[in-house]
């Protein structure tokens, strides 16, 4: 069938308005062939959607193939909504982690916002009801004049998302780095539950069934906005303010409700929110996963404004949206309990046999492709990569201490990445559901499943300046440290998402920082039974030529049996043992100490030993289920010092450092050295656990004591909890009510 | 005790309310949709829980306020029945007309979850039997519009009357500077009707009733209301 051309204006197919659409002339070249002529405005617009970055994957496509995703435990890997974990007694755990870089840059409110709001709908579009958010965000240089307004605006917007909607904001990550002044990233990771036998899935089945629309309206925003999350910053950024959605996370929440019910009504065969490139990406998903044509008739679909066109409507990014196909003998019913919500229902369409996407408006038929080759015959490339060269190894000796240890333990407390981020979890509800046993500030969130006994721990991490320095062992650590998070609370950790955030992967530096952080995140989910069940590429970011630092974000998932026996990072009381495990060498290369004390981004990272994470950690979880360990905290950003000082931060008492600190007594205090977690114990058990430890080859000391208000370390000056405390709650707000803050609070 | 839950569209914290009275209890409440124009025959106490009905989208609980639910609610309190109101439900029982004042924004423009200290200012009510007067607890609280503000006639006869349910204060029950969250007028936290049925609250109770999650200080509150 040949679409035939609407009598509204359709702008000619020129090599300009296909470069436009973000497709290079090869590409193009292949639509030509795969459609045996010149594709419609309307088909242009559906190929640029399906073929972007963001959607189609691909550069990374070929290297994500390589990362373990499958477990016993695992019910449904890549390639969904979202993944889906077992966690026993017939319940699913199903999460996601999804960046919305670009747009938190240019309208940082509701580019942020709207992140939150895409990834609970990936959650709940499979069945589960979201019970907790989390976050990992990357600012600019706190001295670039804009970080301080989209700092402002993003915290703003994922909580006004969230708290509106109901959801406990658990956990996350802040850090700020110069270079990401002109490219921020904004990565939400959402978590639900599900029962294991009612999981909805996308596939569409049946012929001749109807496609029905739910959800808010379609207007006129974000069109084009995975084609810019696939394209890198000029300085003219803000120009593009008209692709960021606009969310409204009141909708959300009836979506929610509407849907939950209806799946419980058994009226859904699939299911399929739209996110990224709309009702374009949605429709083709459904059948193609089905292996099914679909027809749309857009004159059925709910429009915010007139005369809206078949282009405009098929890569709209309003917010809000799903589509689903319905056991046709339960349309009436569901459409009942979406009048019941006050949204949106509207049949648009029926799957087919045709395995064609066809697409009518006005009569018209503006599109018809083949749907499976949509998906299937996207391009992949194999880019050409240059793996990033080794960094020399910095010895202790190298590094002069340029202040007594003491100072420096102040000052780097109130550094912008190691200072407390309560003046951003304190604006996230973290505690709406009732649920939320740790909360944020902590090694990672917990949260009760219903009446207990059991919980999950989520975390997310990654430590983009390893990453920088040795893509490899940066992927490794950054999956390391998600697992060594959960296990310091006690869980066992189940699987991860990953958020790939990087540069232009049409540059082979930037290429080989991906292929390498792959391969270190692979090496390490292998080695530690961490498979990768869901995860979301990001590419381009770069502003003006120069790319971010490479930032594999991965948030993890572990299971607690039992809520009442976790481990959270303040002491407990004085007169308790503290115990070391882990080696310590002292590793200063990469470390904050080395750059914020000393002034020196330089040298190799630490390097993670896999089998030793794992001896190390699996004996700390022992521990901490057996309830022989009353406070843990694993090592990283900062070292033995950093980590000291937050446990006794927690809790406001003190503790003294007995360690001998050999002859370079700053390398041990704030090297970050991996595989590391620092426990308390009374101090019989304290013995106890130092013996059992030499017996599994696991190396533990006891290194001090808790008790009084100061720290003491070795050979320093006590430093009262309180002025540890003033040095890392301060910065924060003070940097914030600085001067030029835009406002950018709109929620409630 | 028979309690009924009251949803609007936006509502998020009706469960934690319901998991509180039926801990305190023994019974689930009734869930009651907006659109309904009566309560479940028998109902002791009405809740309006938390969270962000209609989006808040024009003022916090004004559209709410005017539910067709709130005819039936505004009768059951004028007939001397129980009717709490904690966060959005206070804004909705201002908007609704059955509590003075208005929520405003917190002073500095942000949205603040924590944990908060409430001085009991009495304990001769319905609501708070479980507590002694002046006594200091730890509830949480999470919200953008807390700050509440009434003309200084209200005010006065909101103090004359011992109207005042609870007051934002330290861990030593000391008021002000601070330890007044949201710039609330005499770091008010929630307010009784004249009759000291109707009680409208920002601070979440229902999040403080177990010992594994924050603490058990709001938990009194819910006992309280069982027990009357």
């Amino acid at each position: 069938m040949q679409p035939s051309q609407s009598q509204q204006h359709q702008p000619e197919i020129t090599p300009q308005l296909v470069a436009e659409h973000g497709l290079k002339p090869d590409e193009y070249q292949r639509i030509l062939e795969l459609i045996g002529r010149v594709p419609t405005f309307t088909e242009l617009g559906i190929f640029s959607a399906m073929w972007n970055e963001h959607c189609s994957y691909k550069s990374s496509r070929l290297h994500l193939r390589k990362l373990p995703t499958k477990a016993p435990w695992v019910i449904q890997g890549p390639g969904e909504n979202a993944g889906v974990i077992d966690i026993g007694d017939g319940l699913a755990c199903v999460f996601k982690m999804e960046s919305h870089n670009h747009p938190s840059f240019i309208e940082p409110y509701q580019g942020a916002a709207t992140g939150v709001g895409g990834i609970l709908r990936d959650v709940f579009t499979m069945g589960a009801r979201p019970i907790a958010c989390l976050n990992l965000l990357r600012f600019g240089a706190a001295e670039h004049p804009k970080t301080r307004h989209l700092v402002a605006g993003v915290v703003a917007g994922i909580g006004g998302y969230g708290n509106s909607f109901g959801v406990p904001t658990v956990g996350g990550s802040v850090n700020f780095h110069t270079r990401y002044d002109g490219n921020i990233l904004v990565n939400a990771m959402a978590v639900g539950l599900a029962k294991t036998d009612e999981i909805f899935y996308a596939k569409a089945t049946g012929v001749g069934r109807p496609i029905v629309y739910l959800g808010s309206k379609t207007g006129r925003d974000g069109i084009h906005g995975a084609t810019m999350a696939s394209a890198s910053f000029e300085a003219n950024a803000e120009e593009k303010r008209p692709t960021v959605q606009v969310g409204d996370p009141f909708s959300e929440k009836l979506l929610l409700e509407a849907s939950l019910e209806i799946m419980a009504k058994g009226c859904v065969i699939a299911i399929q929110d739209m996110g990224a490139a709309g009702l374009t990406s949605s429709a083709v998903e459904m059948g193609a996963k089905g292996g099914l044509g679909i027809e749309l008739d857009l004159d059925h679909v709910p429009c915010r404004e007139t005369g809206m066109s078949a282009y405009e409507m098929m890569l709209s990014e309003s917010q809000e949206r799903m589509l689903m196909v319905l056991d046709p003998a339960k349309e009436a019913e569901a459409e009942a309990i979406f009048v019941k919500w006050g949204l949106d229902f509207a049949v648009i369409g029926k799957t087919t046999d045709t395995k064609r996407f066809v697409v009518k408006h006005n009569g018209r038929i503006e599109a018809d492709l083949p749907i499976m080759e949509l998906g299937d015959e996207a391009p992949l490339y194999d880019r050409p990569y240059v793996l990033t060269p080794k960094k020399p190894v910095i010895e202790p000796t190298s590094v002069k201490a340029p202040m007594s240890n003491a100072d420096a333990l102040v000052h780097l407390l109130g550094t912008p990445d190691l200072c407390s981020k309560r003046w951003v979890w304190e604006q996230y509800d973290h505690l709406i559901l009732g649920n939320s046993v740790q909360q944020p500030g902590g090694d990672a969130g917990v949260v009760r499943i219903g009446d207990g006994p059991k919980g999950l721990a989520m975390t997310t991490d990654v430590t983009q300046r390893y990453c920088e320095a040795d893509p490899a062992e940066g992927g490794k650590q950054a999956v390391a440290e998600a697992w060594r998070n959960l296990t310091a609370t006690g869980a066992l950790p189940l699987a991860l998402t990953d958020n790939l955030n990087f540069g232009n992967p049409e540059k082979p530096e930037c290429m080989g920082q991906l292929v390498g952080c792959l391969q270190g995140i692979g090496d390490a989910a292998r080695a530690l039974d961490f498979p990768i069940v869901s995860g979301n590429v990001s590419l381009y970011n770069e502003t003006q030529g120069r790319g971010i630092l490479p930032t594999p974000s991965i948030g993890g998932v572990g299971l607690i049996a039992d809520v009442t026996r976790t481990a959270s990072v303040a002491f407990k009381s004085a007169g308790r043992a503290i115990l070391l495990v882990g080696e310590t060498a002292g590793w200063l290369g990469q470390s904050v100490y080395l750059r914020d004390i000393c002034g020196r981004e330089e040298g190799a990272p630490p390097p993670v030993d896999l089998a030793a994470e794992r001896r190390n950690g699996d004996f700390v979880r022992g521990l901490i289920t057996a309830a022989r360990v009353d406070a843990a905290h694993d090592l990283s950003d900062g070292g033995l010092a950093v980590a000291l000082a937050e446990m006794a931060m927690a809790s406001g008492i003190g503790a003294s450092l007995t360690l001998d600190l050999g002859s370079h007594p700053h390398s041990v205090l704030f090297g970050e050295d991996q595989a590391r977690y620092l426990l308390t114990a009374t101090p019989d058990e304290a013995a106890r656990v130092v013996a059992e430890a030499g017996d599994a080859g696991v190396p533990a000391l006891i290194v001090g004591t808790t008790g009084g208000d100061t720290l003491d370390l070795p050979g320093e000056q006590p430093v009262t909890v309180e002025r540890l405390s003033r040095s890392h709650e301060d910065w924060l707000p003070q940097f914030m009510s600085g001067p030029d803050v835009v406002s950018a609070y709109e929620g409630h | 005790m028979k309690a009924a839950v009251v949803l609007f569209p936006g509502s998020n914290r009706e469960g934690d309310a319901v998991r509180a009275i039926e801990a305190a209890s023994g019974h689930k409440p009734a869930i009651v949709w907006h659109a309904e124009h009566e309560l479940p025959a028998g109902t002791d106490l009405v809740v309006l829980p938390g969270g962000f009905s209609y989006g808040d989208y024009l003022r916090c609980g004004a559209i709410a306020g005017r539910a067709a639910i709130m005819d039936a609610v505004r009768a059951h309190a004028a007939r001397g029945g129980l009717v709490l109101g904690i966060c959005n439900g206070f804004q909705i029982l201002c908007e609704g007309g059955l509590l003075p004042g208005v929520l405003m924004r917190n002073k500095d423009l942000r949205f603040i979850c924590k944990m908060q200290h409430l001085r009991v200012e009495r304990a001769d009510t319905a609501y708070a039997s479980a507590y002694t007067a002046g006594q200091v607890i730890k509830v949480a609280i999470a919200h953008g519009e807390g700050n509440y503000e009434a003309d200084d006639e209200t005010i006065a006869r909101l103090e004359g009357e011992g109207r005042v349910a609870f007051r934002y204060c330290d861990a030593n029950g000391a008021v002000g500077g601070t330890a007044n969250p949201n710039g609330s007028t005499r770091d008010i936290a929630g307010i009784y009707s004249e009759k000291r049925n109707v009680l409208g609250m920002m601070p979440h109770p229902e999040n403080l009733i177990d010992p594994l999650v924050g603490g058990i200080d709001g938990f009194g509150l819910f006992k309280s209301l069982a027990a009357a």
